[in-house]
């Protein structure tokens, strides 16, 4: 079923702080087998100018997919999650994500489109740190595959 | 940010060196519980039948990490990845073995931009298959 095109531009309330802590960047680092000593390694990192380890460029996608939630959970929205496949992923940074910060995210509803019985959804998600200041958008694309002919 | 490959270094063409990642289900697990994504199609079989997928698949957000490395280990700092893109075309099928699956990336400048950036192109494979497609990244450089 298509999705009600009203909920275009639709902004949802930024969610609470998410603490990003170095341990649980290591543990990512980690998972994914990369050793940059700048997620691991607070003097490697400053040695880069940052001000303590960073967080690999996909790490955020934790935090916005959380976010996202609200989106994709919004009983108006009607959207069936067990048909939703990850189309794709973008990322625009003002800075990379490092330990210490409290990360606030910001949904919108970018775009919604019906395309051969399947539901695209767009998700912007704006990350902004405990000072307001911008640290990177995240846009997701959200493919509801069409249900099967029963 | 000091990315430690200068933009006068680099043409259109240069190639980042490609790199091999394996992903096998014990790769997952532990991807799972460090992004939190516990999709059961990530881990469970059965369950990913059932949605008719042929067997337990990749985190895509796995599959864009490792892509990524490819940019970061050439920089050196991360931070000089200032965009980064995929379209997840196929999915990684990993197969109950030891072996697992194959992640085979390759990248090259394909245009300099303003302010010291160049946009990267990642190719990303598996048995053959690309698994990104428009993998792109904006990075700068010392």
């Amino acid at each position: 079923m298509a999705l009600d095109q009203s909920f275009v531009g639709r902004t949802y309330p930024p969610t609470e702080p998410y603490e990003v802590g170095r341990e649980k960047i290591r543990e990512f680092a980690e998972a994914v087998g990369d050793t940059n000593p700048a997620y691991r390694d607070p003097e490697a990192a400053k040695a880069y100018g940052h001000a303590d380890v960073i967080a690999p460029p996909t790490f955020v996608f934790s935090i916005t997919f959380r976010a996202a939630g609200q989106v994709v959970e919004d009983p108006q929205l009607g959207l069936d999650y067990s048909r939703v496949v990850h189309g794709d992923q973008k990322f625009a940074y003002t800075r990379p994500v490092r330990a210490g910060d409290r990360l606030t995210v910001t949904s919108t509803i970018e775009a919604i489109k019906s395309m051969a019985g399947n539901d695209i959804l767009d998700i912007r998600g704006e990350v902004h740190d405990a000072s307001g200041e911008h640290v990177v958008t995240a846009w997701t694309k959200l493919v509801a595959r069409a249900a099967e002919e029963v | 940010m000091t990315a430690k490959i200068a933009y006068d270094d680099v043409e259109v063409g240069t190639e980042l060196p490609a790199q091999t990642f394996p992903v096998t289900r014990a790769t997952l697990v532990r991807y799972a519980g460090a992004s939190g994504d516990f999709n059961p199609i990530h881990y469970n079989e059965r369950f990913a039948k059932e949605v008719g997928l042929p067997d337990v698949i990749a985190h895509g957000m796995f599959t864009m990490a490792e892509a990524a490395r490819v940019v970061t280990d050439w920089t050196g700092d991360p931070a000089a990845v200032v965009e980064y893109g995929v379209r997840f075309t196929k999915p990684v099928v990993v197969p109950d073995d030891d072996k697992g699956a194959l992640i085979e990336v390759s990248a090259k400048v394909a245009a300099k931009l303003d302010d010291n950036t160049v946009r990267v192109d990642l190719t990303a494979t598996c048995a053959g298959q690309k698994v990104l497609g428009m993998s792109r990244a904006v990075v700068r450089l010392a």
